[in-house]
């Protein structure tokens, strides 16, 4: 008995821990205006949802809506093409031999811990002259260098367990190589790549650095750029509520995702990183 | 059976051929290639190749054009006054008194967000170990929340509730007039409360698992020895792990010493509490001053090489243990 | 049903290791042929050659007359069982043992796969699995839909790479049986790799003794326990193994550290004119004097020896004896140590007595040996000076009329 009062006690101060932040933004999203200048609270004195009325239809529809679709757009496309390109490289590493195999995994290594700031400079400045700037290309292109090495990584790190030994045993089972991999190793390497895919996601998602620096308008800037340049309605008006139903808004996505997948993203986070 | 790495060609003329495993089981060197060694490694580079040649374009390539950059005198505004200045920016920089303040800014955020987080993590990675099935999920779900949430949305967060015009915490706990984003130290507890909340599930997910791989005939045969829980802790489990929390300690501190997006969002870097990449970030992005920009850049990437490398030969850290097995 | 004819087949890698160094082999159709050896042997690769997962560097091997070097390992129309089993963790047990018949090559209607899928099933008992996944299986229930997935397919000839090594001892007793019922009843060719001598000796109409990719002596379990080629042979085969002993020939007789052997006609021919030999013999060819029938005792040889202790199993015990061993044969024993697997020999006689036996360890004891059945050994090739190759044939043919019987009602059985 004391012992379950325990772990509840340990399960509420984790969800506190986990959620409070949420719910406190969760709460903005639906103070009124007023609410914000009369000093705080943590809940809203009245419930109003003018804040989601104002990015989806009103005044900040203009910078929301784009950078939403910017997001989405930019993020997915970033996404699968790292994953593809780290699924044919992933495999060559888990079942190939080849010279230089070991390289490719350490600059993988190597490239995730770069300084995103480091290689911004350039680009930005290369950018401008190509005409790259403010496009969505101009934000694919450096998303892959968030999303390809972790890919790469934790690919590999998933192939290697796959037992590719059952491919010969559907061979001696009468299937043709083809058959072999679809009907043994795509099932199986399958979990692995959407694992992997949820984790570029949420990373190519979470980018602030590209977005605020190599976009200036709504023809290209995600959303958590597009945040920091939300104005109120006046000038002199607290943007507070409107960023806030903006972030509710794209932290959906992500709440959703990790409730479904939750197991397949924790075994893929800890594939790439510790092994022993 | 070591079937691990086995090659295979695909197609081939009905001789499978599958020598991989059992050569690489002796580990021998081998006197020569052969036609489908060589076939094999064609087919590897094929497949890794362009993974691997994007990965270089996108991120070699702009500290290289960085590197060179810094060594001239360039400013967007005034492009045709383009000189070669060879280490001048470098030395700007490491005489710039803003430079070694936000090293420390940097540094200090480093060493103190890692620590809260490895004893936070710790402890969470505990209570996910010990949980019943049940639970389990329910935690992790809910630990992998602030994983997921966009960095800038947490900085939202954190900044809306301690700010004094639209925040509950001050009322909370009753200075209605504490400014915490008007001084440099409150500001930065706030930033890190923020950076913390936000990456600590991380580096509990990484010693949930490392914690895994303590074999549990480990701890009960310290129980059966006598140990109380601090001493199997303290003697048998972290030891055990130290390897997990060495690669854990490594990752979280790479990637502190790149903050940007809380405290962009928070302070802008006012009231010292810039750090590097901010300053990298506001000289080239903001003043466009490309030369001296990239010289932050370069000096701030080769720190992050030289964490990873003391930490690699100093301690002993196996990053690729994962990979090469 | 199927012939496989193996003709010098060799493996070489590709760093000039030869794993496989030239073995015939002609596995009659219906047979069960084991490939017995120590680990290293390359029976395991001489299994993958045959099955078309490695391959043939030189040599011809031939189904039904045909040569399928070549051939895919679709085409050659066999079944396996690997050493871990290889099911597809994806699959549930039904659709592991459905999906030979599930690739288009086979084109089985649905009805007759349900069919046969059952069929398979009831006779492995594992109808109240079937769509359970493997994963949530014990380790018998995953070997049995192993041999499921082997059997579904009227596959030429089943092969099988270690299937029980990775069970516990009692339940590799009643797979060994199921195993042995089951080719029976089916009477396809088979291949069972195994280290296990005492798998080969039960489940083998036939066992092919391998060594460091060279093959011993291909005879039925009889032939090879009584009438072993070489002193591999004769080691490997049997357990406790045959006792080796030096032994040199002095007059009529043979010198060894148990005393002066008087040895028979035959043995002491094939010892002449060497300084040294081995003898072998097997611990059950020891005896407490008290208690050999006096009808034999005379065609034994008595002698006196310290035992250093017993072990007492019931239904027999082992006395122990250790002596002196002798430097100019250590070179040759500590070579056949390792090529058994153990770290050396240690220099001790193993005797089986009857269990109502009163010798103890620490006493001097009455003992009694056939002479009969001992070998004698060349001390440098190991080769067995001693074998009757006549008998030895006599036995392997003899098995193999057993075994024509046994088949024959083994199937009037599944007819009837």
């Amino acid at each position: 008995m004391k012992r379950k009062i325990g772990w509840a006690v340990i399960t509420i101060l984790v969800l506190v821990y986990a959620l409070f932040p949420v719910l406190s933004i969760l709460m903005n999203s639906f103070k009124s205006s007023g609410d914000f200048t009369e000093g705080g609270q943590f809940l809203p004195r009245t419930w109003s949802t003018e804040n989601y009325q104002m990015i989806f239809f009103g005044d900040a529809k203009d910078l929301f809506l784009p950078a939403l679709r910017n997001s989405l757009g930019i993020t997915l496309i970033a996404t699968v093409i790292a994953v593809v390109l780290a699924t044919l490289c992933a495999y060559a590493v888990a079942r190939l031999d080849f010279p230089g195999k070991r390289i490719v995994l350490g600059a993988a290594l190597a490239i995730s811990i770069f300084p995103v700031i480091s290689i911004v400079t350039p680009l930005f400045n290369l950018w401008r002259q190509i005409g790259l700037y403010d496009t969505w290309l101009g934000l694919i292109i450096p998303y892959l260098s968030l999303t390809l090495p972790i890919s790469i990584y934790t690919l590999s790190a998933f192939f290697q367990q796959i037992p590719w030994e059952l491919e010969q045993a559907a061979q001696v089972d009468g299937a043709t190589p083809f058959q072999a991999f679809r009907k043994v190793i795509v099932p199986l390497a399958l979990p692995g790549v959407f694992t992997t895919a949820i984790i570029a996601f949420f990373i190519a998602w979470n980018d602030f650095v590209y977005g605020i620096s190599l976009t200036s308008t709504s023809a290209a800037r995600p959303v958590p750029a597009a945040l920091a340049f939300f104005t109120g309605a006046s000038q002199f008006e607290e943007p507070a509520g409107a960023i806030s139903a903006a972030a509710i808004i794209v932290t959906i996505p992500v709440v959703i995702i990790v409730m479904l997948f939750q197991r397949q993203i924790v075994s893929g986070l800890t594939q790439g990183a510790v092994k022993g | 059976m070591s079937t691990a790495a086995q090659p295979r060609e695909a197609s081939g003329s009905g001789s499978s051929a599958t020598t991989g495993g059992a050569v690489q089981k002796r580990n021998q060197p081998r006197p020569r290639r052969t036609e489908r060694a060589r076939a094999e490694a064609r087919l590897g580079w094929l497949l890794a190749g362009p993974a691997f040649v994007l990965m270089l374009l996108v991120t070699i390539y702009p500290i290289l054009q960085a590197a060179f950059d810094s060594l001239f005198s360039y400013r967007l505004t005034a492009p045709q006054d383009r000189a070669f200045v060879g280490l001048g920016n470098y030395g700007v920089v490491f005489t710039d008194p803003v430079f070694w303040a936000d090293f420390g800014v940097t540094l200090l955020i480093t060493v103190i967000t890692v620590a809260v987080e490895l004893v936070l993590g710790f402890a969470l990675a505990l209570v996910m170990n010990s949980a019943i099935k049940g639970l389990k999920g329910l935690l992790r779900t809910a630990i992998l929340v602030p994983y997921g949430i966009i960095t800038v949305v947490s900085a939202f967060a954190w900044f809306y509730a301690f700010d004094i015009n639209t925040g509950y915490v001050n009322s909370w706990i009753g200075q209605p007039n504490l400014d915490w984003f008007g001084s440099g130290p409150t500001a930065l507890v706030v930033i890190m409360a923020s950076e913390i909340w936000k990456t600590t599930p991380f580096i509990s997910l990484l010693l949930l698992s490392g914690l895994a791989q303590v074999p549990s005939e480990l701890t009960e045969a310290a129980k059966v020895d006598g140990a109380t829980w601090w001493e199997r802790m303290s003697r048998v489990i972290l030891p055990n792990m130290k390897a997990a929390i060495m690669v854990a300690v490594l990752f979280r501190a790479l990637d502190a010493f790149r903050i940007f997006d809380n405290i962009f969002i928070m302070t802008n870097g006012a009231y010292g509490t810039e750090t590097l990449s901010l300053l990298a970030y506001r000289t080239s992005i903001g003043r466009l001053e490309v030369g001296m920009g990239s010289a932050v850049s370069v000096v701030l990437f080769l720190l992050v090489i030289l964490i990873a490398v003391i930490a690699i030969k100093g301690f002993k850290v196996d990053l690729a243990g994962g990979g090469k097995r | 049903m199927s012939t496989i004819t193996l003709k010098n087949l060799v493996k070489r890698y590709d760093d000039g290791f030869e794993a496989v160094k030239g073995i015939s082999l002609d596995i009659a159709d219906g047979e069960f042929m084991i490939l017995v050896g120590p680990s290293g042997c390359g029976k395991s690769t001489l299994l993958r050659m045959i099955v078309g997962l490695e391959d043939i560097t030189d040599g011809e091997l031939q189904i039904d007359g045909k040569r399928v070097n070549e051939m895919a390992p679709r085409d050659r129309n066999l079944s396996m069982v690997f050493q871990n089993y290889a099911l597809y963790p994806h699959l549930t047990v039904y659709e592991n043992i459905a999906f030979p018949l599930r690739l288009n090559k086979n084109s089985v209607p649905k009805d007759e796969i349900d069919r046969r899928v059952r069929q398979a099933a009831d006779m492995l008992d594992l109808n109240e699995h079937l769509q359970r996944k493997p994963g949530n299986l014990s380790g018998g229930q995953r070997q049995r839909v192993a041999m499921g997935r082997a059997i579904v397919r009227d596959a030429d000839a089943f092969l099988f790479d270690e299937p029980l090594s990775n069970l516990d001892a009692k339940l590799r007793g009643q797979m060994r049986t199921q195993i042995a019922q089951l080719q029976r009843k089916l009477g396809t060719t088979s291949i069972y790799v195994t280290h296990d001598q005492t798998e080969a000796m039960t489940l083998g109409d036939r066992v092919a003794v391998l060594k460091r990719g060279l093959l011993q002596q291909v005879a039925s379990p009889r032939e090879l326990y009584e009438q072993p080629v070489n002193l591999f042979v004769a080691g490997f085969i049997g357990s406790p193994s045959m006792n080796f002993l030096p032994a040199h020939p002095v007059d009529g007789k043979l010198r060894t550290p148990l005393g002066d052997i008087p040895a028979l006609e035959h043995q002491l021919k094939a010892a002449e004119g060497r300084d040294i030999v081995l003898i072998g013999v097997r611990p059950e060819h020891f005896e407490d004097n008290k208690l050999v029938d006096e009808g034999v005792r005379s065609k034994g040889w008595t002698f006196k020896a310290d035992v250093s202790h017993t072990e007492w199993l019931g239904n027999e015990q082992y006395g122990y004896i250790s002596y002196e061993p002798d430097p100019k044969v250590s070179g040759l024993l500590n070579s056949l140590a390792q090529d058994l697997d153990a770290d050396e020999l240690v220099p001790m006689v193993v005797t089986s007595l009857e269990a109502t036996s009163r010798i103890r360890g620490g006493q001097q004891a009455e003992l009694w040996m056939d002479v009969r059945k001992l070998h004698v050994f060349d001390a440098e090739s190991g080769e067995n000076l001693t074998r009757d190759a006549e008998e030895g044939a006599r036995l392997t043919a003899e098995a193999a009329e057993e075994r024509a019987f046994e088949i024959k009602r083994a199937q009037q059985e599944v007819s009837a």
